[in-house]
């Protein structure tokens, strides 16, 4: 069974403390979100577990085949158009160009981009197409665990949903995991089977939110009687500190 | 290969939009007959005077002979300064302290006048084409160096850590990440260099050498002889322009498509 265990994680810039004794274990085909405010060590977090940074003290197993990134803003190649963005992770694992690119413009017409934008630059693609390219491109690749780096925060409400969708398809037929960081508690409530919430300095997970629905079925009203529910949690308060606000 | 082509491709839609450059190219030369109707052929020959002597100056080998020297010169000296600048630009950039060393050393460089490069070389090296290649060299080479220096300093963060996420090989790290970043720094970076040797060594065979069109300059200056001189001119600033409007402008162009 593919999993990513990750066990009495600890990590510091300097002498400052960012991670503090992290504990979590995300199984195949999974869901789980880490949600807390900015500056919290999410990111820092998320960047343990993908390996981009090394781990110092406790442990992080990723035993998930492949694994593949959305980032927050798309770090597409500038110097490369569409369909060779989407491709580069194919080409990575050693496919061959001319698959690579047939998979990428199938699936770049499934995330909405259009054929005659297969060939533009990323300075002439909009905010949003960006995205669907960032989206694609981590994608195409059928990874067995997804990390998102919240993705969605600059979109707007119907480019989310449709991304949303996308997701949860993958989740479905490729039975893919996904590891996703949000300061959005309604988006972590719509996708996540299992949030995590974690508390700034040092980052510490200070609680742990399950929902048994699947989430291909999740209504919006469940999801808007859930965020009502979890805004009145005092954990919740308390690490977004939301109570100051009723003092103003 | 698909890449040459497409230049090819290219090149006579932007050839057309040459046009304009033309037009002001017409418009100087118009300026220039005004200036010789004011202050007569001694000071300033007519443009036509000038390509007549330019047309009688091409017949004659000898003319082509010193053209070759010249172009001798200037092509080691900036062949030297490309291979050298760029190679240690790209060191000194993936090492911070490198850059930081270099820094000084860089500024002496550039800041220092090409006129005191050439006395010095004078005294090192005598009358003679290593007199011009050295400050040839010395003049273009620290440009270069920028160039590739700022090109790799300036290398993005994010794409890195996005070409780790997705594990790209070294090959792919070079040829999709970096190079083209670097690349977009070295190659203006090489056409000012380009230029500069050319207008340096014209300078340096001048003061330096009996041979070479910078010495052809200073005969024509000894004797007065303005068309000649005026022609020589000609002949440099049209070599220049062919190089890089026609060469290089071109490549730069399909190059830096992506660029906003």
């Amino acid at each position: 069974m593919e999993s990513l265990e990750v066990k009495n994680l600890t990590h510091h810039f300097g002498f400052t403390e960012i991670l503090h004794n992290i504990n979590f274990t995300l199984k195949k085909g999974e869901v789980l979100s880490v949600v807390g405010p900015s500056g919290g060590g999410k990111t820092t977090l998320l960047h343990l577990c993908a390996g981009l940074l090394d781990v110092e003290e406790g442990s992080i197993q990723n035993s998930f085949k492949s694994t593949a990134f959305a980032f927050q803003e798309g770090r597409l190649l500038p110097w490369k158009n569409v369909i060779d963005n989407i491709a580069v992770g194919l080409l990575a694992k050693g496919e061959k160009k001319d698959e690579a690119l047939k998979k990428s413009q199938k699936i770049a017409l499934e995330f909405g981009l259009e054929e005659e934008d297969f060939t533009k630059y990323p300075k002439d693609l909009s905010g949003g197409m960006k995205q669907r390219v960032n989206f694609a491109r981590a994608l195409v690749t059928k990874p067995s665990l997804l990390f998102l780096d919240e993705p969605f925060s600059a979109l707007d409400i119907g480019l989310k949903k449709e991304l949303y969708a996308h997701l949860l398809d993958s989740c479905k037929e490729n039975e893919m995991s996904i590891l996703f960081i949000t300061h959005d508690l309604m988006e972590a409530i719509r996708l996540s089977d299992k949030i995590l919430l974690l508390k700034a300095d040092p980052g510490h997970i200070v609680k742990t939110f399950e929902y048994d629905t699947p989430n291909d079925k999740r209504e919006e009203i469940f999801i808007y009687e859930q965020s009502a529910k979890i805004l009145q949690d005092k954990e919740i308060i308390d690490t977004f500190e939301l109570n100051t606000l009723e003092l103003i | 290969m698909k890449f040459l082509f497409k230049i090819l491709k290219d090149f006579p839609a932007y050839l057309w939009s040459g046009w304009g450059a033309i037009a002001s190219t017409l418009l100087f030369i118009a300026l220039w007959d005004l200036g010789n109707q004011v202050y007569g052929n001694l000071v300033l020959p007519s443009p036509l005077e000038t390509f007549k002597t330019l047309y009688i100056m091409l017949q004659d080998k000898d003319v082509w002979q010193q053209i070759d020297i010249t172009l001798y010169r200037a092509s080691v000296g900036f062949g030297l300064s490309l291979l050298f600048g760029s190679i240690l630009g790209l060191i000194a950039g993936f090492f911070a302290t490198a850059s930081m060393m270099s820094r000084p050393i860089v500024t002496i460089l550039v800041g220092m006048p090409p006129i005191a490069w050439i006395v010095l070389a004078m005294i090192w090296f005598g009358m003679g084409d290593e007199t011009v290649i050295f400050t040839v060299v010395v003049a273009s080479f620290p440009i270069i160096f920028v160039g590739a220096l700022q090109g790799t300093r300036t290398l993005d963060g994010d794409l890195k850590e996005m070409a780790e996420s997705f594990g790209f090989t070294w090959y792919m790290k070079f040829f999709d990440v970096y190079f083209p970043h670097i690349f977009s720094y070295i190659f203006p970076a090489w056409v000012s260099g380009l230029g500069m040797a050319w207008k340096i060594v014209i300078m340096a065979e001048l003061l330096a050498t009996s041979d070479g069109m910078g010495a052809e300059l200073a005969i024509a200056r000894s004797q007065l002889d303005t068309p000649t001189a005026l022609a020589l001119v000609t002949i440099m600033i049209t070599s220049l322009m062919f190089i890089e409007y026609i060469v290089l402008e071109p490549i730069k162009r399909e190059v830096e498509l992506w660029r906003a």
